[in-house]
């Protein structure tokens, strides 16, 4: 049985908010009898992109992370809808449009904030993942068909052929220790829940400081170097992946004969940009 | 014979389509009248009287008809009537077009040997019902299947599928393509092949479409200001201020015809100023620079001269080193594609986010192949104050100069590159002159300061160490260079003091590098595509119908290929966009003009009023809000306030800007309302070959989605019902429909050749088949130039009196070298701030004017918009509106968006989405901040272009809420002789801001 999946590349997305549109263009002053009620013109985010920046000039990147309906196997919605929000066999979940009419408690069932409430209809609505369309023979769902990276792609595969793939590429899942088992994956997604630590290594030599290229940077733990990079044309290094609050790391830059006084930092909550690591080359 | 014949047919035609269609029937029922069609002898004719919705028809004349087709010969009314009835006989098309030249029917009308006479209401009535019997049976669109008809049309965003139910949009979509459109094209480069997929992208504004369809501020009546009696009291004063009363048609069209012919009258030459936006909702009729060149033509006004806003240091600065007038001065757009994938190892962004700002009109097209370049391994440097979101998703090194100081940078990137023999020496020698100038300056030998990394640390604050692996980088590697969004000019650092320095620092740049050499070019994928160029379709800018041959490029292809009466403003007073308030207020300014036939055009300053003429009594404003885009914007509040203007009328679709400052409004409708036809970022004139942007290049017959929103009309339709009211109908119209105009602009073009009139209104768009063969493709520009070869590119540019030698050898400038000291600027030598030798002059508003930053200690920088394109789409109680990164909601306002480095905002107090006021002398706005540290301490960005204007008190002066930027922007020209615009050169204050509060 072949179902719906969302796999959304987070280092592809660069937040131009096309998924965002084409769901309210789908649904804004739109009726679907069976499916959905129309999106309200204004403050619903079905496809709800959330941002995240680290690091600091000039070493920073940001994130965007489209979240939405996750359309879980395990759905806290359907267990709390009781009869109002329905698993279809295809994977998606789907708000019933009638028989949820007045159902508020549903927002508080879903743990990731994904249904809207509609006051004027007084109705909780979710993105159906177009299923009216998929239904009608479209290949593919609209935040998809509009994403110009690709960043957002919708696969209709078994679950073992989805639990492969997301094996094999590492995809991961929104808070999988909810148990929720979300259909929506998302791959790179340590762009926005892990840290960087990075920095640009200098080398003085008779006055001039210049950028170092190719200077080896190691990255170490309690004695172990867990990684190791050279550094760029510009003598930037990046370690990525790192956890939040994991305590103490050294840095230690060689190049040639040379070799530095190691750095230390600590992670906390944010990536760290360190000073500039200058070299005497002599 | 023929011409009795076919008069002896026409009655039974009437009466077959009364027959068969309702809506014929009831235009035939709709006035009483005779028309008769005749020989100018008399000598054979036949009479048509429509009485009661019957029809009665005689041979002969008759004295009494009130509209008369008049033919000099039976033979050429043969010819033309078959011609002007040909749309009906769509299976003997074939051979019909054998035997008619639609030119005919132009020559005919312009020899007065083919006359319609009578009143504009009963021709135009006549007109439109046998445009009714042509156009019957013309199915568009096609079923999609639950009751939705499936239409097609086109955006400044990419072309879309429009899904229709019940006259209502229930979608708008981008174009995926059918199993029977062509295959892409195939670029093979570094052993991989690498194709597009078949579909077009869409920007967010023009997926946002329906929801600006269907927006709240929509206008939907014609209205007159309550307080504006155009034979009473027209309280001037009150101009954006007073409300509306709703009315009629009729009385709004004559108002409006009433006083244009009253303020040519009384106030004689020139006493009407028509106003426009530089864009408009897309198409080729109902364009700005179509439909309503050619009214406007008609009736004759003082032209408003645009500046080259998004061009601005191409055109005023590089051209005058390298030439490319024709292309305002931006590079050769041809081949980059293939040779950028195949050669280059390097690109430099350098103030450029196409992934942003889209090329120009070019959605996501260039999205793909820049993702392919970084799976090539081709590295990315981006230099820009912001972290921009190309920057962002491409990765790369990022390089932070403070604003409007990239020429500095520029100068120590040579200053290395001379320093240590990274540069092209030979192509130096051979290409170039007044290198040694150049160099001798770089090196500090003429001046005594040497443009060294470390000089430039102190004005762009880049520490020198990046600037010197930045240049060996460069200076190591084939390197693309990508300025501004399009790669080979628009926005960004060219909108600024030093914009013209930055551009002409750019293209001195590159030659060192040796321009044209395998993997050396501008660009950034984004344009040299290999798609059919050949393939005729006419771009907007070639004017549609308006037949300007002056004002539009007209005459490059489309003059001699659409049967169409030429326009000419008889008008010579021009008034230069950003100076019309001061026209109107102080009744005298100057310009100088875009001009782009050559490098010397720009020179040829024109004053405001011009000689003889009238000052500006009237102003007629089309299309989109100028507030938005106007430095100091609150001048143009006060122009519009001024008694100086004795009618302000405002054509608009929304209730935005400007149309809240109009005496009568006239409501428009959107391109979803009307038919159109056009091809995607088609643009023609300074752009030739636009599409070559595309993947694909597609051509659409826009359909007429679903009819006009209340009782809003097609901007051709309200020009006509004007004409009307002026004697000009059948000029202005030709007596055609809109989509008779499509027919003719579709015969025009190579479509007539590729796709039958019939599939191509039922399917609605044709995809041009890509070029397969190498050799039909286009060369890569600036080749022909490293190679010392003629021009081999296919543009008819630049024009042959340019060329100081031999045709096609050399470039544009006196020498046809690369002129590192201008001779076209030697020669003008009275723009002391635009010396021949770009040298680096500290802007004038910025870190160095000393006592002017210490009061305003912020630099805003406010590039072109990411999810609106210019003013469209952004407001409107429109979905962008709800783009997080657009605007933010608070307190039930959408409140603009400043960025700002969390340090600066600390220091003012300021947290996340508070409210902050940004002010400066000029003016003050209020945005909702936004903490990032994607820029650095001191520099605050804010998209410019708001489309809404809304200061917030009744006051004059108090904070603008509506996000209108440019209302802090300097009004003040990149310098002295230009009418450059340089927003981006700009000092700010910031602090929080409450409601209630008051201004600075």
């Amino acid at each position: 049985m072949k179902k719906w999946n969302l796999v959304i590349d987070v280092a592809e997305c660069h937040n131009c908010n096309n998924c965002f549109l084409s769901v309210k263009d789908e649904y804004v002053g739109n009726d679907i009898p069976g499916y959905c009620a129309p999106q309200p013109p204004h403050g619903h985010k079905w496809i709800n992109i959330l941002a995240r920046e680290r690091g600091r000039a000039p070493m920073v990147d940001a994130a965007y992370v489209p979240t939405t309906c996750n359309h879980c196997d395990a759905a806290p919605c359907i267990e709390a809808g009781r009869g109002a929000v329905k698993k279809r066999k295809d994977g998606i979940v789907l708000i019933d449009p009638e028989a949820a009419k007045g159902r508020r408690d549903l927002l508080a069932a879903c743990p990731y904030g994904a249904i809207w409430w509609n006051e004027e209809r007084s109705l909780p609505q979710a993105w159906p993942f177009d299923a009216h369309l998929l239904d009608r023979g479209w290949s593919t769902p609209r935040p998809a068909q509009s994403c110009p990276t690709g960043a957002f792609q919708a696969l209709k595969i078994s679950d073992a052929e989805m639990a492969q793939k997301a094996s094999v590429e590492g995809l991961q899942t929104l808070r999988p220790e909810l148990g929720t088992k979300p259909r929506v994956y998302y791959r790179n997604l340590h762009r926005y829940t892990k840290l960087f630590a990075g920095g640009t290594v200098l080398a003085a030599a008779g006055g001039i400081i210049d950028c170092l290229a190719g200077a080896r940077v190691a990255l170490v733990r309690d004695g172990l170097v867990i990684a190791a990079v050279d550094t760029d044309a510009f003598g930037d290094f990046k370690f990525d992946r790192l956890e939040p609050e994991s305590g103490v790391y050294e840095i230690r830059v060689t190049h040639g004969d040379h070799r530095l006084v190691p750095v230390s930092f600590e992670m906390h909550r944010e990536s760290v940009v360190l000073q500039d690591i200058v070299l005497d080359l002599r | 014979m023929r011409f009795s014949l076919i008069l002896w047919c026409l009655p039974w035609a009437f009466r077959l389509y009364a027959w068969r269609s309702t809506k014929i029937r009831a235009l035939m029922a709709a006035r009483d009248f005779t028309a008769q069609v005749i020989v100018k002898d008399g000598s054979r004719g036949r009479w048509f009287r429509f009485a009661a919705g019957r029809l009665i028809s005689g041979a002969g004349g008759c004295a009494d008809a009130e509209v008369t087709l008049r033919f000099k010969t039976a033979a050429l009314g043969a010819r033309i009537l078959i011609h002007l009835t040909s749309g009906m006989f769509q299976f003997a098309w074939p051979v019909l077009k054998r035997f008619l030249d639609p030119m005919e029917v132009i020559s005919a009308a312009k020899n007065f040997a083919f006359e319609v006479l009578g009143p504009d209401e009963l021709t135009v009535q006549f007109t439109d019902i046998l445009n009714a019997m042509l156009t019957h049976g013309w199915r568009q669109g096609a079923p999609a299947g639950n009751g939705e008809t499936r239409y097609v049309n086109q955006t400044n965003g990419g072309p879309v599928f429009v899904y229709v139910k019940d006259g209502r949009i229930v979608r708008i979509t981008p174009m995926e393509f059918a199993a029977d459109d062509p295959d892409p094209w195939v670029i093979e480069a570094r052993g991989r092949k690498f194709s597009p997929p078949r579909r077009a992208t869409l920007s967010p504004h023009g997926l946002a479409s329906k929801s600006l369809v269907y927006s709240p501020k929509r206008l939907l009546h014609p209205m007159r200001r309550v307080d504006w009696d155009p034979k009473g009291a027209r309280n001037p004063q009150n101009r954006g201020k007073s409300g509306y009363v709703r009315i009629s048609w009729d009385e709004a069209l004559d108002i409006a015809a009433g006083e244009i012919k009253r303020i040519r009258r009384e106030h004689g030459h020139g006493a009407i100023l028509n106003s426009h936006g530089s864009h408009h909702t897309w198409g080729n009729i109902g364009y700005y620079l179509s439909a309503q060149a050619r009214f406007m033509n008609a009736i004759g006004h003082t032209r408003m001269v645009l500046n080259p806003d998004s061009w601005e240091g191409w055109y005023w600065g590089a051209m005058h080193h390298y030439g490319n007038s024709m292309r305002m001065g931006g590079a050769e757009p041809y081949g980059q594609l293939e040779d950028a994938l195949q050669h280059a190892e390097l690109i430099v962004f350098w103030s450029s986010d196409p992934e942003s700002t889209c090329g120009s009109y070019a959605a996501f097209e260039g999205t793909i192949r820049r993702q392919w370049a970084r799976q090539l391994g081709i590295k990315m440097v981006h230099i820009d104050p912001y972290l921009n979101p190309t920057a962002n998703w491409l990765g790369g090194k990022w390089i932070a100069p403070v604003p409007g100081t990239s020429p500095a940078l520029a100068l120590a990137i040579a200053y290395v590159w001379i320093s240590e023999g990274l540069y092209d020496r030979e192509y130096i020698d051979k290409r170039t002159t007044g290198f040694d100038k150049y160099r001798a300056y770089v090196l500090g030998n003429s001046d005594g300061t040497p443009k060294s990394p470390e000089w430039q640390a102190s004005e762009t604050g880049v520490a020198a160490p990046i600037v010197r692996a930045l240049a060996r980088e460069w200076g190591s590697k084939r390197t693309y260079l990508s300025c501004g969004g399009k790669g080979v000019a628009f926005g960004g650092a060219n909108r600024s003091a030093t914009g013209a320095q930055w551009a002409r620092a750019m293209v001195c740049l590159m030659t060192m590098q040796g321009l044209g050499k395998p993997g050396i070019n501008f660009g950034n994928l984004g344009t040299g595509a290999p798609v059919d160029l050949e393939f005729y379709f006419p771009g907007y800018a070639e004017g549609g119908i308006s037949g300007d041959i002056e004002g539009t490029a007209d005459a490059v292809q489309n003059y001699q290929r659409l049967a169409h009466l030429i326009s000419m403003n008889t008008i010579t007073q021009r008034v230069p966009r950003l100076r019309i308030p001061e026209a109107i207020l102080h009744g005298a300014t100057e310009g100088y003009p875009t001009d782009s036939r050559s490098l010397e055009g720009q020179f040829q300053k024109f004053n405001y009023p011009s000689p003889g003429h009238s000052p500006v009594r009237m102003m007629y404003k089309y299309g989109g809000s100028h507030f938005g885009t106007t430095m100091e914007s609150g001048r143009l509040a006060d122009a519009l306030r001024s008694e100086n203007l004795e009618f302000v009328l405002n054509q608009s679709i929304w209730n935005e800007g400007e149309a809240r400052f109009a005496d009568l409004i006239l409501p428009a409708c959107t391109n979803f309302e009307r038919a159109d036809i056009s091809e995607w970022a088609a643009s023609g004139g300074y752009v030739h070959h636009n599409h070559n942007q595309m993947n694909h290049r597609v051509i659409t017959l826009q359909h007429k989605c679903i009819e006009p929103l209340g009782e809003s009309k097609s901007d051709y339709q309200i020009f006509l019902e004007l004409a009307k009211r002026l004697g000009l109908s059948s000029y202005f119209g030709e007596g055609k429909t809109e989509l008779l105009w499509c027919r003719e602009i579709y015969l025009s073009s190579d479509l007539a050749k590729a796709i039958s009139w019939k599939k191509f209104l039922r399917k609605g768009y044709y995809v041009v088949p890509p070029e397969t063969k190498a050799a039909n493709r286009s060369k890569t520009s600036w080749r022909w130039f490293a190679e010392g070869r003629k021009k081999d590119l296919p543009e008819p540019a630049p024009l042959p009196a340019e060329y100081g030698g031999d045709y096609l050898q050399g470039l544009q400038t006196q020498s046809g070298l690369f002129e590192f000291e201008s001779s076209s600027l030697k020669r003008y030598g009275e723009d002391p701030q635009r010396p021949p030798l770009n040298t680096y002059i500290p802007a004038w508003e910025g870190r160095r004017t000393v006592a002017l930053y210490a009061r305003y200690p912020l630099q805003l920088i406010s590039p072109h918009p990411r999810f609106s394109f210019h003013t469209q789409s952004d407001g409107k109680e429109g979905a962008i509106n709800d783009i997080a990164d657009h605007r933010v909601l608070r307190d039930g306002h959408y409140y603009w968006i400043a960025r700002l480095n969390p340090a600066d905002a600390r220091a003012r107090g300021i947290a996340h989405h508070d409210l902050i006021k940004l002010y400066n002398e000029r003016g003050a706005v209020i945005c909702a901040a936004a903490l990032t540290e994607r820029l650095l301490p001191g520099v605050v960005h804010a998209y410019s272009s708001s489309a809404e204007y809304e200061p917030a008190g009744e006051a004059d002066g108090t904070p603008d809420i509506g996000g209108c930027i440019n209302i802090l922007t300097p009004k003040r020209h990149m310098t002295e002789k230009t009418s450059a615009s340089a927003p981006n050169s700009c000092l700010i204050e910031v602090q929080k801001w409450q409601r209630g509060a008051t201004g600075p």
